[in-house]
């Protein structure tokens, strides 16, 4: 039996150290395959000219990031962002007030709390056309306004400024409440204790929202804020189902579905997505500096 | 003290009209559902209510025309395969990353990291050709690989849970003899059923609302999930709107059901799945 100890000792540690890879034999794969593979060739694309099809492409340099800067019907989309920033902003200010709200006693909380995340977990395609219907001429928005006195005759989705408008408040009812639970979460894991300790100090609600709620949360606002920027930019489904792009609506993330898959464009579509993909990350990265996220850590 | 009652009045106030602003877009949608062709071409308005509340011959149409049963099925499907997928290889990374220590595993934890950060809508261009590569395109699969492969959520969610079980059990069984995966199949994961509650509920909405995926990888129409086809009801239905919202309906409603019979979980799972 020479040295059979030892040789079992090292079999046992050669399985050890492959043990975990086993475990992550699949995920990685699916990580690179899925995840890392077509960043890496969607760099590659965005200097070419593909169609997406055809086995011949040039190199094209910098064009089509060019183009994209420069051609102004392209580079427009990103002033359509705009309106669903400041959408986003009433969003958080919304979410914040009602999850403020609701975190004290209230009659009927539980109501309130389920009527306004619901909207969150509706299909997309629902939602598009409960607010194709509700925006129509003579639908439901302008009969409302009608019981107050109030006559527009007016295409809601018709002008690029009511339709952007009117599709960014899609956003506000859809995600609202989703915040808002995020925020109420937070709220409620704020000691209770601290609200009594006030109280006794006879601290009206404002002060216990101005110097015990707001720093709480403070995280999750943030945090919020940095996705809402990234949403903002990657808007999709709502514009594509109600408008598909019409009347000045062409989303970043329209726009280039489109010009890869309708207008077979790879090489200016993949150029446009490594845009959005390093404005995402830039914004990222200065989330990371400004709230030090000490519950991301992986490790 | 009136000041105070005012302020009281303020609030609800408040909460009954977001109330109102979040019901009525769909309580209007449920009222044309309800309604004729020839009640529509009439000119009913919009608040009127229907003539005959219990007439549910646009669901019909829309569930049968509409092949809603084949998009119900096809949904399942994904959403069986998905999950199932999500929640091994959520739980085996997380396994892996929190219970042994090996080279290169801060490379590996930072690959899925910055994963997080990219926004799976930016890379579909490229990720397109890889799925058509594999021949995976306008099939069933080409959704589940994409689902299992891109949650970076799970399995954070699950790492928060494996680190809260103490390694003092699996060592136990180590001196049991048990081996790593036995340990992984029938102490950590049978642990970790709260954290699978929470995966699985995030995961099955997600699935069950995305639009962007099944539209880009399976247009098929016999491939249709819930989202894809109610989107076709634009184009033969383009007018009738009163089917529409039949359709519009049938896809909410499993929604709601589970909704409020799952409300706390579904609460829990999503501050959890959503902070990171």
């Amino acid at each position: 039996m020479p040295g059979a100890p030892g040789q079992a000792r090292r079999r046992g540690q050669g399985w050890r150290a492959l043990t975990p890879w086993l475990f992550l034999l699949v995920p990685l794969a699916l990580l690179i395959t899925f995840t890392y593979a077509p960043i890496a060739d969607m760099v590659a694309y965005s200097f070419t000219d593909w169609d997406g099809v055809s086995p011949e492409l040039h190199y094209t340099g910098g064009h089509n990031y060019a183009e994209i800067f420069t051609r102004q019907d392209l580079f427009e989309v990103f002033f359509v962002s705009g309106y669903y920033l400041a959408a986003s902003a009433v969003q958080i200010v919304a979410a914040l007030y009602f999850a403020t709200i609701l975190s004290f006693k209230v009659r009927f909380r539980n109501f309130f709390k389920g009527v306004l995340f619901f909207p969150s977990l509706i299909n997309g395609v629902a939602i598009g056309f409960v607010f194709l219907y509700f925006f129509q001429d003579g639908g439901t928005l302008d009969t409302v306004l009608g019981l107050f006195g109030v006559h527009t005759g007016h295409a809601w989705l018709g002008t690029p400024v009511s339709a952007n408008i009117s599709l960014a408040g899609v956003s506000v009812w859809r995600y609202t409440g989703l915040n808002f639970v995020l925020f109420l979460g937070a709220i409620q894991s704020i000691p209770g204790e601290l609200y009594e300790a006030a109280e006794l100090d006879g601290a009206s609600r404002w002060q216990q929202f101005r110097y015990i709620i707001a720093p709480g949360i403070k995280p999750v606002v943030t945090l919020t804020v940095i996705l809402s920027v990234s949403g903002s930019l990657s808007v999709f489904e709502v514009p594509y189902i109600m408008t598909g792009g019409a009347t000045g609506t062409e989303t970043f993330v329209t726009q280039t579905v489109k010009l890869a898959f309708q207008y077979n464009k790879t090489g200016l579509a993949s150029a446009a997505a490594v845009v959005l993909l390093l404005i995402v990350l830039a914004v990222t990265w200065v989330q990371r500096r400004l709230v030090p996220d000490d519950r991301a850590d992986l490790v | 003290m009136s000041r105070r009652r005012a302020l009281r009045a303020l609030v609800y106030a408040t909460l009954i009209a977001a109330t109102l602003v979040v019901l009525l877009p769909l309580g209007v949608v449920l009222l044309t559902s309800l309604k004729s062709s020839k009640e529509m071409t009439d000119g009913s308005g919009a608040l009127t209510p229907p003539d005959d509340p219990l007439d549910v011959h646009n669901y019909v149409e829309a569930f049968q025309d509409g092949r809603m049963l084949q998009a119900f099925g096809n949904t399942l499907f994904i959403c069986a395969f998905a999950i199932a997928g999500t929640v091994l290889i959520g739980s085996m990374t997380a396994y892996a990353i929190d219970r042994f220590t090996f080279r290169l595993k801060k490379l590996v934890v930072a690959l899925f990291l910055l994963a997080a950060l990219v926004p799976g809508v930016t890379t579909q261009v490229a990720t397109f050709q890889i799925v058509n590569s594999f021949g995976l395109f306008d099939t069933r699969w080409a959704p589940i690989v994409l689902y299992m492969g891109t949650d970076i959520v799970s399995i954070y969610i699950f790492l928060q849970f494996i680190r809260s079980i103490p390694v003092s059990l699996d060592e136990a069984a180590r001196l049991d003899g048990a081996n790593a995966f036995t340990i992984y199949w029938r102490i950590i994961l049978p642990l970790l059923k709260p954290a699978i509650a929470t995966v699985v509920i995030v995961k099955g909405i997600a699935v069950y609302n995305d639009f962007y995926i099944p539209f880009l990888y399976m247009p098929s129409q016999d491939l249709g999930v819930i989202s894809t086809s109610l989107f076709r009801f634009r184009g033969p239905y383009g007018a009738h709107w009163e089917i529409i919202s039949a359709g519009t309906i049938l896809v909410i409603l499993p929604t709601l059901i589970v909704f409020l019979a799952l409300q706390r979980f579904i609460y829990n799972g999503f501050m959890r799945g959503a902070t990171r």
